[in-house]
């Protein structure tokens, strides 16, 4: 039978390293390094369709993750998509005619919603609401549309 | 016949009967069990006591599998994922498998065996011999003196050894895919770092092994306490809790995923 002390002392050692393991989940593992969830502020963003986009989903401008989807539902009135992101403070000054798109990410992967370049320098204005937006793709569309096309280009030729 | 057919309905009847006398017994002591913890945590010299033999004594078997389902992971994954040309994401299945499922599952059923079974031998073997019996005499109260410190252990323990697991889950995943099969090494991490969520994955994960932790000791602190005084009975109630926890850490496990993930 070891003595207390060494038994107390070992338990510590076991505490530390459970804790450091916790830690480099969190650090390490996580996203808990890059941007929070928490600190920013909030821009609205109507769409007519978002397709496949969820909520956590990264905003992008020009390929940056400079925020995340924080929350999307329907206008009451319009019965558009909102969509609610929450923006870094580190872009405070987003020009005011910024366009926002959801774009999918990778082949099979999810939708993330990118943002377009803006022409006009930055305002110092916060944005509260992007006016200019265009709606997700969805492939099903495309592929019909196609189709369609097709047919009425075929029926030109006879 | 009908005899036959009524002999079955009190076979059930019993069985039924005695399940949920045992179920209420289990309750009924883990009420006990709680009432007691004040007692048990101004005592905290017993519980690290416990904590070494319960938790530390865990850590080689915990680590040692996690490094190899963490490096299994990292083959498999790595095998279907360079199907689609998406072996970076080698970093994201082996994180979020490890974080939400494996780690804390894996880590508990190991527990169930390896610390579970010994709880419920020492206990049982000690109301056998009838030291608990011989406690009361004395006026110390076995809940504070035997059973709460190992139930804290327990809850202490199983956390800190899922979280381990996970952790060295990850390094072995990293080993094989970064270090045997070439994955891109920023890949792996970045990935993985934009697709696991502290809160979502990280802090759930935790919160089952906790619940985890909390089933198991409750299982089996309470089989040894209600063991049959009779080495027959103390090897029953040894096997009573590494089935009965490996099936309440599984059935647990769909409950809080079901709830924390749909």
């Amino acid at each position: 039978m070891l003595q207390t002390k060494t038994i107390e002392i070992i338990v510590g050692i076991f505490v530390l390293l459970g804790l450091a393991a916790l830690l480099m989940l969190s650090m390490k593992v996580s996203n808990l390094s890059t941007l929070g969830d928490t600190d920013g502020y909030r821009i609205e963003a109507e769409f007519l369709n978002i397709g496949g986009l969820k909520t956590r989903s990264p905003v992008k401008m020009a390929g940056v993750v400079i925020g995340r989807v924080a929350d999307i539902y329907i206008d009451s009135d319009t019965y558009n998509a909102v969509v609610v992101m929450n923006i870094s403070n580190d872009y405070k000054n987003i020009p005011q005619d910024t366009s926002a798109s959801i774009l999918t990410a990778g082949l099979l992967g999810s939708n993330i919603s990118a943002w377009g370049r803006a022409v006009r320098k930055p305002s110092l204005m916060k944005v509260i609401e992007i006016m200019i937006t265009s709606d997700a793709v969805v492939l099903e569309q495309i592929i019909g549309q196609f189709m369609y096309n097709q047919a009425a280009s075929d029926d030109e030729e006879w | 016949m009908i005899g036959g057919f009524v002999e079955f309905l009190r076979f059930l009847g019993r069985f039924g009967l005695g399940f949920f006398e045992r179920l209420g017994r289990a309750h009924l002591f883990l009420l006990s069990l709680l009432v007691c913890l004040p007692a048990v945590v101004r005592r905290w010299r017993l519980v690290v006591l416990q904590i070494y033999s319960v938790g530390f004594l865990s850590l080689i078997i915990i680590v040692v599998s996690g490094l190899f389902v963490g490096m299994v992971l990292g083959l498999q994954g790595y095998n279907t994922l360079v199907d689609f040309g998406a072996e970076e994401s080698l970093g994201v299945l082996v994180a979020l498998s490890l974080v939400r499922e494996l780690g804390p599952v894996v880590s508990a059923l190991l527990f169930a065996g390896r610390a579970g079974s010994a709880l419920t031998a020492e206990i049982g073997l000690m109301k056998a011999t009838e030291q608990l019996s011989a406690m009361e005499m004395m006026a110390v109260d076995p809940f504070k003196r035997v059973i709460g410190p190992r139930f804290m252990a327990g809850f202490i323990s199983m956390p800190l050894l899922a979280a381990m697991f996970s952790a060295v889950g990850v390094m072995g995943g990293y080993f094989v895919g970064v270090g045997l099969l070439g994955v891109d090494d920023g890949a792996f991490w970045s990935q993985m770092q934009s697709a696991v969520e502290l809160r979502e994955d990280i802090l759930n994960g935790v919160i089952k092994s906790i619940v985890f932790g909390i089933a198991v000791t409750w299982i089996a602190v309470f089989e040894g306490y209600d063991t049959v005084p009779t080495s027959e009975g103390i090897s029953r109630a040894t096997t009573r809790t590494v089935v009965n926890s490996s099936l309440a850490i599984l059935g647990l496990d769909f409950i809080l995923t079901a709830l924390m993930f749909n």
